[in-house]
């Protein structure tokens, strides 16, 4: 059982916790992942690492509600506490130094592109970060990845905030423009791998952070299984970070939507449960 | 009841296949009292027993019979457990006829003694009357830890605490129990026992730490830093092989140990009251030959499949399966299509599973396990059609918590190598038995591992070596 320390409501649908998790804010390090179970019926869902604090003793979790188990977490408060919390897992990004690391980070993957960043900008590089979102509403951290880059551009597609468009019009611009020395990008699949595309013109190595369904996350089942280059590798223990270039997307994105079905029904035979509930209570 | 008189070694009652492949719960019944007690007058208490040799935790074989010949059921279930803490696991999934069984003299000319039936009778007799804690011994204060709380990790964490060690298990799942939660269908090990016997081993004073990957969450030295002396590695075979196929990756694929766990663990059968999916499909098809194979299998009928079938390269009598199982999963209508191995897989446009193109195979020589090996039939390539595949040719070690200790020495497949006697590695102090030694192999055998490695640290701890 861990606690949950700190809520913040980031966008409607987007919502921080800061988790009590000593042993795994020791371990943590940019790039990991953790394994979360609501409760005795829940399912294992990995959610990526967005900040951490040894000294502390705590993990902090952002999230987007997209599915039950999500939405469920999202209605828990302060002091509330969940089932089960691993990690962290999976590998951490080489830290080092490299030169001009720009770190583009989309929708909720703004929030696991933020300790890679601070983690790189430790290491003396130059960070310029592209943070991106459907619309205004959708975006949060903008002061967080400011605070560890050397220059921030923010778009929208619907040019609601900063400036209109997707991030990729925004890196390929910085590449005409300036040497880079290494892409990291997280974000949507479909955002990933249009950045990889991009880069793969102009031969600049880029790094990836793949979120496939997992069960255990600790190599078990391959259930989060991912062809790299010829090679097929499991996300939970090689990655989550792959070389960019070489992930299938593809058949990444048909694996991504194996459950779309199951995870419609959950959501509503959650609904119903609790609006059976509620009529209890009235 | 005197009309009820055996004739020879019982059989073992099960439920019919029509009842039984609409749920879960657990096929074999039990043996009634009056059988029990019938097939263990049968034994002929030898002076020099050869069935004890076939134990691989040595339990006192015809001392636990003799006792229950003679009703006296509360001695005999103390006799087994002198030796054996988990008893209603072992005398569900031990492979007897291959271990005690087959060596009783009985067997030479008629039927060996049902042993294995015996043991589930008592253990079953022991829980429906509440189990007798056992009675924590003083503590000695040094630290034992134990990496994994499958059969490997329980009995080695069960035996320490008895000699007085403070035991602590680590488990990476968020239940105990390895392969006996994750791997072993409901049908064939019900949860509640394995719960049950782990709450055995608690009751001895073991502490559980539960979601602690040991590799990630701590590593050794974390654990030395908290004052452990002593560790024992039993982390299993938990990682899946595949067979490198084109097509592999396609949706409705699945390793046995995804299949298994989503429905064991995670608990899918009960989707969606339980939060974890599993797909299933029309035609379901399970390629391999072994224990899993057959759990998979009877596991994709039970969700409710209308075609199973099993895809195997050899031949029946090749199958490293219990008889016992593959005659299970036949009656309940699985079909074995023998000397058949992939050769792709096929998808739609969608990218799920149509089918399987597979070659035919033909027995040649026999290979270095002593099994004749298969070699393709050229040319004999055809579609067996199924839109969910579970592959279910074998698992080998976990590298997880392996990388973390690269002084671990290990043989050329990845497995711990480990004295055969004590389990001792090549790090002083750190012992390892089970399936990371071995590869995947049975329940009793890995128990048999951790009792001796339980053995050794109680040594190791005293004497320094």
């Amino acid at each position: 059982m861990v606690k949950i320390l700190k809520k913040e409501v980031l966008t409607p649908q987007i919502k921080l916790m800061v988790i009590d998790a000593p042993r795994v804010a020791r371990r943590a390090k940019a790039g990991q992942f953790i394994i979360i179970r609501m409760n005795e019926e829940g399912e294992r869902i990995p959610l990526t690492i967005a900040d951490f604090d040894p000294e502390q003793g705590t993990v902090t979790i952002i999230f987007q509600e997209v599915g039950k188990s999500t939405m469920q977490l999202g209605e828990l408060e302060e002091g509330d506490l969940i089932a089960d919390f691993v990690g962290p897992l999976g590998k951490e990004i080489e830290e080092k130094y490299f030169g001009h690391v720009v770190c583009v980070g989309g929708g909720v993957g703004i929030a696991p592109v933020y300790p890679k960043a601070r983690a790189l900008k430790m290491y003396g590089n130059r960070i310029t970060s592209i943070i991106g979102a459907r619309t205004a509403d959708l975006l949060f951290w903008e002061d967080m990845m400011q605070s560890v880059s050397d220059t921030l551009y923010v778009t929208t597609d619907d040019g609601s905030y900063g400036e209109k468009g997707f991030v990729t019009a925004v890196l390929d611009r910085v590449i005409q423009k300036e040497k880079v020395d290494l892409v990291i990008a997280v974000g949507p699949l479909m955002m990933m791998k249009m950045v990889s595309l991009l880069t793969k013109k102009y031969n600049l190595p880029t790094l990836v952070s793949l979120n496939p369904i997992m069960v255990d996350g600790t190599g078990m089942c391959g259930c989060c299984r991912v062809t790299v280059g010829e090679q097929c590798k499991f996300t939970c223990v090689d990655g989550p970070v792959f070389d960019g270039h070489a992930v299938d997307y593809d058949e990444l994105l048909a694996r991504q939507r194996s459950y779309l079905e199951e995870e419609k029904r959950a959501v509503e035979a959650w609904q119903m449960k609790k609006a059976e509930e509620g009529a209890h209570h009235v | 009841m005197s009309e009820n008189r055996l004739t020879g070694r019982p059989k073992m009652p099960q439920r019919s296949v029509q009842e039984r492949i609409r749920d879960f719960n657990e096929v074999p019944v039990g043996l009634p009292e009056w059988a029990a007690v019938d097939e263990a007058k049968r034994c002929l208490q030898c002076k020099k027993p050869s069935c004890m040799k076939g134990c691989p935790v040595e339990i006192d074989i015809p001392g636990f019979i003799g006792l229950l010949a003679q009703g006296k059921f509360d001695a005999a279930i103390a006799k087994i457990k002198e030796k054996n803490s988990l008893p209603a696991i072992c005398g569900r999934v031990c492979p007897q006829e291959e271990q005690c069984e087959n060596l009783c003299v009985l067997g030479k000319k008629g039927q060996p003694i049902a042993v294995g039936y015996l043991e589930r009778f008592l253990a079953d007799y022991e829980r429906d009357r509440g189990i007798e804690l056992p009675k924590v011994p003083m503590s000695n204060g040094r630290k034992v830890a134990v990496i994994g709380s499958g059969p490997a990790g329980l009995t080695c964490a069960g035996d320490c605490a008895k000699m007085g060690y403070k035991v602590t298990i680590f488990e990476a799942l968020h239940a105990a129990g390895g392969v006996l939660v994750y791997g072993i269908p409901e049908f064939r090990l019900p949860k509640a026992i394995v719960a049950q016997e782990v709450n055995y081993v608690k009751s001895l004073g073991v502490t559980l730490e539960l979601s602690a990957v040991v590799g990630k969450t701590l590593v050794f030295d974390d654990l030395r830093d908290e004052g452990f002396e002593a560790f024992f590695i039993g982390s299993g075979a938990g990682l899946p092989y595949f067979m490198n196929l084109p097509g592999e990756n396609l949706n409705g694929i699945y390793s046995a140990n995804e299949f298994l766990t989503r429905s064991n663990l995670m608990k899918a059968y009960r989707f969606p009251e339980y939060d974890t999916p599993i797909k299933i499909g029309r035609r379901v098809a399970v390629i391999g030959g072994g224990n899993v194979a057959m759990d998979s299998a009877r596991t994709a009928l039970r969700l409710g499949a209308e075609e199973v079938c099993l895809v195997y390269r050899r031949t029946k009598k090749e199958m490293p399966a219990r008889i016992e199982e593959i005659r299970r999963a036949e009656e309940e209508g699985i079909n074995c299509i023998i000397l058949t191995n992939p050769v792709r897989f096929i998808g739609n446009e969608n990218k799920w599973i149509t089918g399987i193109e597979c070659i035919q195979m033909e027995l040649g020589e026999p290979d270095e396990s002593g099994r004749r090996r298969p070699i393709p039939v050229p040319g004999s390539e055809f579609v067996i059609s199924a839109d969910t595949v579970v592959v279910a040719i074998g698992q080998g070690p976990n590298p997880l918590l392996l990388e973390t200790l690269p002084e671990l020495k290990l043989n050329k497949r990845g497995y711990i190598e480990a004295d055969e006697e004590t389990g001792a590695t090549s790090i002083p102090g750190v012992f390892a038995g089970g399936d990371i030694i071995t590869g995947a192999a049975t329940v009793i055998s890995a128990m048999g591992a951790g009792k001796k490695s339980a053995r050794a640290i109680d040594q190791y701890l005293r004497n320094g070596k």
